[in-house]
């Protein structure tokens, strides 16, 4: 595999494999692989698979699954892919409640092209376009998608997990699997997002990499399940609550 | 549910983008994905319920980004899937009409041309031409361009756009204006309704590997000698293309002295401008290019050397003409009249230009342009 020691995505990529795997859906699996280090996606999945531009998977994946419905469709990207160039994208297929998932990459950096700012990068971290680290007052605060996509009303599942130790890594294989379901099943909009390490584009060691995740990235970023149409209501979080379509004008 | 709507040969008075829509699901079009611009909205209109009568996807998309990737991905696993849109929304349609020329999707879009450059107008326009036939995004590849210049060809072009695609596996485009997507006319469809399941199954398809082995559509070559051999493939189907696909018009070129270039609506004007001339002793002629790219070359350069004197009629200010001037080879006179603001230039208009471009004698080698600016 072509990614760097200590990487997340090796890990994600066996996540994803093996729910497929485990629940029979190779043969009628499309992953839309992304522009970003998971590029060469297709080369390690051993399903039909089709490169999307910047940005744009959700829309490729939206065209494939509508004009073909019997398929299980997943795209993976990064959050340069997902939350800033196709934030557009993300947000409407959200909305449209489009059934597929979406697995999202949080590592708060752009690796594949040497380590820009993310639009999930930390306040203070450095990258090669934060010199100083990042300054809100200049390069704006870190988007938190799964608790913004949680205000809307398409979307089924929203859960955030994390890779940087076994019970984390159990844990996001246990989303994974739930979107992949929740899909098979028809219930609409999966997502999960991963907050997974980047040791290169960090400059730390892979095991400093994890320490900084569990110190630094998940208390910005916590960790659960930010939407579950399939759950009781009172599994959901008070924002989605409040937008909850059944409890508006209660 | 619903299918066939008209008859072959029916005579039915419609709106052009109406046509357009009606004769693309009649092609076998069964997913539209677009975003709301005038002078096309007749289009996304019609389709959002006739998609739904014969089981397609309609989809009104966040922009025409998203609208051009939609197509992507749906043409990607076979579907007759087509988009449309206006002079600036084709623009940012270019993203996904550059990767589906690289992966070699056959998409279908529409450009119901309006003023430009910038917000422009929502007036009709030629103003798109160059955007259209040098393939109009990034990297080295063309798109097919089919020209009508009357609400019966709006509605019959959908076909022949999908067979083209299909065929060479590359994106194909109707280039139309604000008059032919806007006005109403007696339309007849020419082909019966096209049955999806008689249509050659497609080795590329992305549906799961379900008993084959499993498929990738990539536009990425990281490799330069895998992306030169792409390239050089793309260039040899284009020659291909140009050998095999050129469609024109040729009306009273046998006897003209002074033949006029014009597609589209200006092809029209050019006409009435003709008739007119005729009715007063003036020979004149009319080639009128239907496949935009390939450009119909050939018949620029033997009426060239034939007639000694071409006017090329464009409504903006010059672009087929640098086309005409590199084929009419330096052996014809060459004259340009435009109108770039939105307005249609009327046969008097047109008839006008003729007279002083026969009293003329331009440069050869050069464009003489014969507005009064």
């Amino acid at each position: 595999m072509r990614y760097c020691p200590g990487c997340g995505h090796g890990i994600v990529h066996r996540l994803v494999a093996e729910v497929i795997d485990e629940m029979g859906l190779r043969e009628k699996t499309v992953a839309v692989v992304p522009v970003g280090c998971a590029v060469f996606l297709d080369e390690y999945f051993d399903c039909d698979a089709i490169q999307a531009a910047h940005g744009r998977a959700p829309a490729v994946a939206t065209g494939l699954k509508r004009s073909c419905p019997g398929t299980t469709i997943f795209t993976y990207q990064g959050d340069g892919d997902l939350a800033a160039i196709g934030t557009a994208e993300t947000v409407h297929a959200a909305a449209r409640g489009e059934n597929f998932t979406i697995i999202f990459i949080n590592n708060a950096i752009y690796g594949m092209t040497g380590g820009q700012q993310a639009p999930t990068t930390m306040p203070g971290q450095k990258t090669t376009t934060n010199p100083y680290g990042r300054d809100p007052k200049v390069a704006g605060y870190p988007i938190r998608v799964c608790e913004m996509l949680a205000t809307l009303d398409g979307p089924t599942y929203i859960e955030r997990v994390s890779v940087h130790n076994v019970t984390n890594v159990l844990k996001a294989k246990r989303a994974i699997k739930k979107a992949f379901k929740i899909q098979n099943d028809g219930l609409g909009f999966s997502l999960v997002e991963v907050v997974s390490p980047c040791p290169t584009g960090w400059n730390l060691t892979p095991l400093k990499a994890c320490e900084y995740m569990e110190k630094t990235m998940i208390p910005y970023y916590p960790l659960g399940v930010y939407k579950d149409t399939t759950q009781p209501k009172t599994d959901i979080s008070d924002s989605t609550k409040v937008l909850d379509k059944e409890s508006v004008g209660k | 549910m619903s299918t066939e709507k008209y008859k072959i040969g029916e005579k039915i008075l419609m709106k052009g983008n109406e046509a357009l829509a009606e004769g693309a699901v009649r092609a076998g079009c069964r997913f539209f994905s677009g975003y709301p611009i005038t002078p096309q909205n007749e289009i996304p209109e019609y389709l959002a319920w006739r998609l739904f009568e014969v089981g397609g996807s309609f989809i009104q998309a966040e922009s025409e980004v998203s609208a051009i990737n939609m197509l992507y991905g749906s043409a990607a696993c076979g579907t007759r899937a087509m988009t449309s849109s206006s002079s600036c929304g084709i623009s940012l349609k270019q993203e996904g009409i550059s990767y589906s020329a690289a992966a070699e999707l056959p998409i279908f879009y529409v450009n119901v041309i309006r003023g430009g450059p910038g917000l422009g107008n929502i007036s009709p326009s030629q103003c798109d031409y160059w955007q259209a036939t040098r393939g109009g995004g990034h990297g080295d590849y063309r798109v097919i361009v089919l020209a009508p210049n009357c609400v019966n060809e709006m509605g019959n072009f959908p076909k022949l756009a999908y067979e083209l695609a299909e065929k060479y596996r590359n994106p194909a485009m109707i280039l139309a204006d604000g008059v032919l997507g806007q006005m109403m006319e007696p339309m007849k469809y020419d082909f019966e309704w096209v049955d999806l399941k008689q249509l050659p199954p497609k080795d590329y398809v992305l549906t799961g590997c379900a008993n084959r082995d499993r498929r990738v559509i990539n536009t990425l070559h990281l490799d330069v000698n895998v992306l030169e051999r792409l390239n050089w493939h793309l260039y040899k189907k284009y020659k291909e293309i140009e050998a095999n696909e050129v469609r024109f018009e040729e009306r009273y070129t046998e006897d003209a002295e002074i033949i006029i270039v014009a597609f589209g609506t200006s092809a029209r004007v050019a006409v009435d401008a003709i008739m007119k001339g005729r009715q007063e002793g003036l020979k004149i002629g009319l080639i009128r290019p239907i496949t935009l790219w390939p450009f119909p070359k050939e018949i620029v350069t033997k009426y060239a050397k034939k007639t000694g004197k071409l006017l090329v009629v464009e409504m903006n200010t010059g672009q087929m003409v640098e086309d005409v001037l590199m084929f009419s080879n330096g052996q014809a006179e060459l004259y340009f009249y435009g109108s770039p603001g939105g307005a249609v230039p009327t046969g008097v208009d047109v008839l006008a230009a003729v007279k002083t471009a026969l009293k003329k004698k331009a440069k050869i080698g050069e464009v003489c342009c014969l507005n009064d600016i």
